[in-house]
């Protein structure tokens, strides 16, 4: 019965990570990772298979709970204190975003066919889905004019890094999941008070500015 | 073994005491000189020991690092570069002690005492360690810390300019070297010394090994860094730098010829050639130099070229099995290493008390030193007389090996084996009549006649601390001398473990090379002897009379100055004009344009051309190219990552495709 959730969670994937990179207000976007999150947690779940274990309970839902809920809040804080704009202001048009989700879309899903892994997949959508998530991150973070949206990219990566370990089939100890999940949470942490940091300093957190720190000679 | 290590932990225990003690300039100059000199004198025990014949000792700890253990050998080869390593380190600490004084309360001298412990071990180690990791990650710590003791004095954009140069040039050989080791690795599935065996590529491996450490050691054209870099740092670490340092390079090009196998007759034709050009080209630039460290920096490399040359002489031996030829070139390329490191040192020290008391490295500026500083003086005199290569002094007896080889190779070997030897003969008698030439002019300048400048004027000789190191390697200098043929009888384990010729063989040609040493140096001693007697007959028969001074005779010129002496480039000048082509020197002379001149001036000055005829164009050239990806360098977050994940996509990309 599990089994049968894990398609619709991988297309709630990939819709999310579209909503990622089509909208405006940097709301939506906390909420969209957010939202990747908990699927992530839900994801891990319903991949096991046979009988549930405590652990194999309890580690999804403290995902969940961690990159749905407390990472959002520590973003959406880092958010209010920046007093920044809420738009993401990015450097290429929305449009173009979502034809280069679309693009990396299908390069996922010929990636996912042609990548060789050692076990067999639930299903066959799960790679280019983990795939997806990833790249969407690395979009975010390459077209985003912001910090707290390049902190918000990081998260879409980490999330697509997540289920790509879940697709692997990678039976990682409690206390090395834990520890992942403790990095991501302290590289956030770190990253919304430097974002607040550096809103401080310079007024915003526009890392196209910052450009003027460069030592290039112009 | 264990005595060595307790010396290497007592360098690392003196350099964390320099760092700990930054602020106490008593205590740091206690802890960080007491640290090299009391590790050297414990480390000198047993490196004697194994280089007069004491079986090797080797310890082996395993290690983390892949590829890589803690794998230190002492052999006699080891134990003989470890001799000038600890002894010149130990007298450039006590004279450290002093030198640094100067700077007390202007600069932090934490760094160059660290700098120096850390440079001592390093350059330990980098002879002991017996695994190639262990080697390189030594000999990048040497190059480091002695690059941070070039720059010790930063704030002068020159010194800047020689630090980095030397830095790359440390890093450009080092690259070779790391193919090299890469290499000898693969081929022998291991990266211990001991496992490497006879290749079949050991010409290109004797090329990376002749680039690699030839840089280090300062071969013609790869010399180009020590000519900025010895001037530019303290006097003392010029000392170990040009002494000891050096040596590591033909340390490591010897340990590479044990692991090759035999050997082949174009590796000594290479390594005479170069020799040749390091020699001739280096005391030509000496001859030519007004700066007195870069004029000593220059005949570091003209030495190299003699070991190099001695080395060459060697190998044409082993490779045509001639024995004779072999041992004496060896003998005289390593006797040469010990003998320019105990004379450079004196003459790096006694070039520091000069700058230490008048303040300038200008030879032009400088003159009748001699009666102000007599210690100084008669130090310089004597590690002058021993590097231009006259009896009865050190120098003397490694060239004299050297001329030894290089005559039995001429008479007994082959016609075409016999050029390089003739070429060998002709090229060091040049090299020594030139460098005879040069410390004419720098002895005569610096230490007689008059002051030549004002701020010049009549300095007092340093202290003790800074001039009894100079006394014990003077002493060095003439021990080894006199004791010419002992020291060389005594050199059998060495040899036989650098060459691999059985030693009965090597000790009968070193008895009778002994031989031929004593008998010369007996006639050197007997000629110092008369000269000692005629000056003593002289000050015996004029020392009654009364001396007067008046002013030279100058054509009625109504008053001379002490500027209007020979300077250093009017002495060189019949020599450098006619070697005009190498030198290329400069000159420029301005104002004596109208009938009556006002004011006039002259300059010379001398590149190297090395530098500017062939690295500064090669260096702008490439920098020209890589102008062209500045482009890429946009000083934008994200277009970087964006470079980092187009990278990997195309990996992936090709890797499944």
């Amino acid at each position: 019965m599990m089994m049968q959730l894990i398609n619709p969670i991988l297309v709630l994937l990939v819709l999310s990570g579209f909503m990622l990179l089509g909208s405006s207000r940097l709301a939506t976007c906390i909420r969209s990772v957010a939202f990747q999150g908990v699927l992530l947690g839900l994801l891990a779940i319903s991949m096991q298979s046979g009988q549930l274990t405590i652990s194999g309970v309890l580690l999804p839902i403290t995902t969940a709970v961690v990159k749905g809920f407390l990472l959002p809040w520590l973003l959406s804080r880092a958010m209010r204190e920046a007093d920044t704009v809420r738009e993401v202001e990015p450097l290429i048009s929305y449009n173009l975003s979502i034809i280069s989700g679309a693009v990396v879309l299908a390069l996922a899903l010929w990636l996912g066919e042609r990548l060789q892994l050692p076990s067999q997949l639930p299903s066959s959508l799960l790679v280019p889905a983990a795939l997806f998530t990833s790249l969407v991150g690395m979009i975010v973070i390459v077209s985003r004019r912001k910090a707290l949206t390049q902190v918000v990219g990081y998260l879409a990566l980490e999330n697509g890094v997540y289920a790509f370990g879940a697709a692997a089939a990678l039976r990682l100890p409690v206390l090395v999941e834990l520890g992942i999940l403790l990095d991501v949470f302290v590289g956030v942490f770190v990253m919304g008070i430097a974002i607040f940091h550096i809103s401080r300093e310079f007024d915003h957190i526009d890392t196209d500015k910052l450009v003027a720190l460069t030592d290039r000679p112009r | 073994m264990t005595a060595l290590l307790i010396s290497l932990l007592i360098f690392g225990a003196g350099a964390a005491a320099s760092l700990a003690f930054a602020k106490r300039e008593r205590w740091l100059r206690i802890f960080g000189a007491g640290g090299i000199i009391l590790g050297s004198v414990l480390g000198l025990v047993p490196a004697i020991g194994v280089a007069l014949g004491a079986p090797p000792q080797s310890l082996r700890v395993a290690w983390d690092v892949p590829y890589g253990s803690l794998y230190l050998r002492l052999d006699a080869l080891s134990a003989f570069f470890l001799l000038p390593t600890f002894l010149i380190s130990a007298l450039a600490a006590l004279y450290g002690t002093e030198y640094l004084e100067a700077y007390c309360g202007r600069k932090a001298l934490a760094p160059p005492w660290f700098f120096l412990n850390v440079l001592t071990a390093s350059m330990a180690v980098v002879v002991l360690a017996n695994n190639a990791v262990l080697f390189l990650m030594a000999w990048e710590t040497m190059a480091l810390s002695s690059f941070f003791l070039v720059t010790f004095e930063s704030e002068e954009e020159s010194t800047r300019q020689a630090g980095w140069m030397y830095l790359v040039a440390s890093h450009i050989g080092t690259a070779f070297l790391f193919v090299l080791f890469v290499l000898l690795g693969k081929s022998n599935g291991s990266l211990d010394f001991d496992r490497f065996s006879p290749a079949s590529n050991a010409g290109v491996l004797f090329v990376l090994a002749l680039v690699g450490f030839g840089a280090k050691a300062g071969f013609v054209p790869l010399h180009v860094w020590l000519p900025e870099a010895h001037p530019a740092a303290p006097s003392h670490v010029s000392a170990v730098m040009s002494a000891v340092m050096i040596k590591t390079g033909i340390y490591g090009l010897l340990r590479i010829l044990i692991f090759l196998g035999p050997v082949h007759a174009w590796w000594g034709w290479t390594l005479c050639i170069v020799g040749l050009s390091s020699g001739i080209l280096g005391v030509l630039l000496a001859l030519a130099q007004h700066d007195l460290k870069r004029l000593l920096a220059y005949h570091s490399v003209e030495n190299i070229g003699i070991i190099a040359l001695g080395l060459g002489v060697g190998i044409v031996g082993l490779s045509v099995d001639e024995p004779f030829v072999a041992v004496a070139g060896f003998a005289g390329a390593l006797l040469h290493v010990l003998n320019h490191a105990i004379f450079k040192g004196l003459l790096f020290l006694d070039a520091g008390n000069i700058v230490h008391a008048t303040h300038t490295r200008e030879i032009d500026h400088l003159g009748g030193l001699l009666r102000c500083m007599p210690g100084t003086g008669v130090t310089f005199l004597i590690g002058a007389a021993a590097i231009s290569g006259l009896p009865p002094l050190n120098g003397f007896v490694s060239e004299f090996l050297i001329y030894l080889a290089s005559l039995k190779g001429s008479v007994s070997l082959g016609a075409s084996s016999s050029v390089p030897m003739l070429a060998t003969i002709s090229g060091l008698a040049l090299i020594g009549a030139l460098a005879v030439a040069c410390f004419t002019k720098a002895f005569g300048i610096v230490f007689l006649g008059h002051p030549r400048c004002e701020g010049a004027g009549h300095p007092e000789d340093v202290n003790l601390a800074m001039l009894v190191p100079g006394f014990l390697l003077a002493a060095g200098c003439v021990l080894i001398g006199l004791l010419g043929s002992s020291v060389v009888r005594s050199m059998g384990p060495l040899i036989s473990t650098a060459t691999g010729l059985p030693s009965i063989l090597i000790s009968r040609d070193l008895i009778e090379m002994g031989n031929s040493v004593a008998r010369v140096g007996q006639f050197g001693a007997l000629l110092t002897g008369v000269v000692a007697l005629l000056s003593l007959a002289r000050s015996k028969t004029f020392g009654r009379r009364q001396i007067s001074t008046a002013p030279t005779w100058d054509c009625g010129y109504a008053s001379p100055s002490p500027r209007m002496q020979y300077t250093a480039s009017s002495f060189a000048q019949p020599l450098t004009e006619s070697f005009g082509m190498l030198l290329q020197t400069r000159e420029v002379l301005t104002g004596l344009e109208p009938l009556f001149p006002q004011r006039a001036e002259f300059h010379s000055h001398t590149d190297d051309p090395y530098r500017r005829y062939f690295f500064q164009p090669l260096f702008q050239s490439v920098s020209r190219a890589m102008a062209s990806l500045r482009p890429l360098q946009q000083g934008r977050v994200q277009l970087y990552v964006l470079y980092i994940v187009v990278t990997l996509l195309v990996l992936l990309l090709w890797q499944l495709a």
